[in-house]
């Protein structure tokens, strides 16, 4: 039995209730109906938060790159904090902002390692991230008299589990870690995470990367290098992979394939 | 059904627990237990999803065609589930980083589709939404346990309060890194339903095998 001929006008929607729901008609429309109505309230719930939830993710990484930087205090206006902080694109093979190509506020160097134009694949790859983008957005804090005081650079590369993502601050002189800081990562909680711990991240503080020849000398590891404990930062108890990944990532990305051309000119006094 | 709304609503917390008695909705508990707070936002969810998931099925309940009735369920609690997810970014945007995941997965626990299929699908709109209601609670009060046990001795705080100050932070007390780990759940809410099942010895199941008494020769 099927009632797919059309029923008449009067009561039919009291005769569409009252037939059996397991005629074909009937279940065809149940699954299009449920389906519609399903699909609107999830549309327009996702398209009336997307403003909401894209000021959020903004927000989380500003809160990151203030605290970075040692600005973060809790209950800080962070849309005004940031403010001080000045945003440039920069090519990584040169070492100069290409602000008028693109524009920092939107620039957006995560997907673009994911565009073919605008990134390289990696054939020495000791970070894990396969594609590195050309370009990466930094960012500049002056000083109240505006002169420049730390930049802060991007950075990521793959642990155990996850990619972790972070920020480096650095001094002025390019050389100096005044902090290193990493906003999301999946690494295993009371081991690897502790990458998050606050007396851990202290351990960053005034290290130096390049010793006075310019050998890249910063390490992470259970012992100390030959090059002494300016350039040392104790691993993490438990978390021997986590601990690789960070070294190699940071190591990479304040290499000669990473912010190297850059670090040299703000050694140089050009930035 | 001669329960009273008071039952459905009561009932799922100890005498028909969704976790301990059931045994339904493991694998998010195992997950999100490490850390009281996500536990509880956890609960929050998984409550309101079991909730109106039930009532809105069981508004349907005499139109949904039996031969596509699980797929109705899961859109039905499948859109839920991702509104629920859209909030959570909007306005607790650290909690839904730290869920992440787990808060798609509600659509896989089997709580809320076992609410909807054994309870919404042959009782009226508000007993199911009390019963659903209840069996969240249910499922969210083993959270709460378990992730008291797991965040304190894992990680020495309580809601992100420290209450043990670890070795790590300048403190004495060396933290159960064990309990940090998904597995430590498994031993935890084996433990509860052990608890529970010496308290109320009616919730031990009958064996499904028995062993034959033979008299000797």
């Amino acid at each position: 039995m099927s009632d797919t001929q059309s029923p008449e006008r009067k009561g039919a929607i009291a005769r569409f209730l009252a037939a059996s729901p397991d005629s074909v008609g009937k279940t065809i429309f149940i699954a299009v109906a449920v389906c519609l109505v399903a699909s609107m309230i999830v549309s327009a719930a996702a398209v009336s938060l997307r403003p909401v939830q894209e000021s959020n993710k903004l927000k989380d990484k500003q809160v990151n790159i203030l605290q970075v930087a040692g600005v973060y205090e809790p209950g800080v206006n962070v849309t005004e904090a940031f403010a001080a902080f000045e945003p440039h694109v920069l090519d990584l093979a040169t070492g100069d902002f290409v602000d008028d190509q693109f524009d920092p506020a939107t620039f957006d160097d995560l997907a673009a390692a994911g565009d073919p134009n605008l990134s390289v694949a990696l054939d020495d790859d000791p970070a894990g991230i396969g594609r590195k983008a050309k370009y990466r957005v930094i960012y500049l804090l002056r000083d109240d008299a505006g002169a420049l005081d730390k930049v802060i650079l991007p950075l990521h590369g793959y642990g155990l589990w996850s990619t972790l993502y972070g920020f480096i601050a650095l001094e002025k002189n390019g050389n100096d870690i005044y902090g290193l800081q990493f906003y999301q990562h999946g690494e295993t909680p009371g081991l690897g995470a502790e990458v998050d711990n606050p007396r851990w991240k202290t351990l960053w503080n005034g290290k130096k990367l390049r010793d006075d020849a310019g050998v890249l000398q910063i390490t992470v590891a259970k012992s100390q290098p030959a090059a002494g404990p300016d350039y040392y930062i104790d691993a993490l108890a438990g978390a021997t992979l986590t601990t690789v990944g960070v070294d190699n990532l940071v190591r990479f990305w304040m290499g000669d394939a990473g912010y190297a051309p850059f670090l040299a000119k703000l050694q140089a006094g050009e930035i | 059904m001669s329960q009273t709304k008071k039952e459905l609503l009561v009932d799922p917390l100890v005498d028909n627990n969704p976790i301990t008695l059931q045994v339904l909705g493991i694998c998010s508990a195992l997950a999100v237990t490490s850390s009281l707070q996500v536990a509880f936002v956890m609960a929050l969810a998984v409550t309101f999803v079991t909730a109106f998931s039930s009532m809105f099925i069981s508004i349907l309940r005499n139109q949904i065609p039996g031969s596509i009735r699980i797929i109705v369920q899961m859109v039905i609690i499948a859109s839920l589930v991702i509104l629920v997810d859209q909030i959570l970014k909007a306005y607790a945007f650290q909690i839904s980083k730290t869920l992440s995941v787990f808060v798609g997965l509600i659509i896989t626990n089997c709580i809320v589709m076992g609410r909807a299929e054994a309870f919404a699908m042959k009782n009226p709109p508000v007993a199911s939404f009390i019963d659903g209601l209840g069996n969240g609670m249910g499922y969210g009060l083993i959270l709460m346990l378990v992730g008291i046990i797991r965040e304190l001795f894992g990680s020495g705080s309580l809601f992100g309060v420290t209450i043990l100050q670890t070795v790590n932070n300048g403190g004495w007390y060396v933290p159960n890194g064990l309990l940090l780990l998904p597995p430590s759940a498994f031993f935890v809410i084996g433990l509860l339903i052990w608890a529970f099942r010496t308290w109320k010895p009616n919730q031990v199941e009958e064996r499904e095998y028995k062993i034959q008494q033979v008299e000797a020769h």
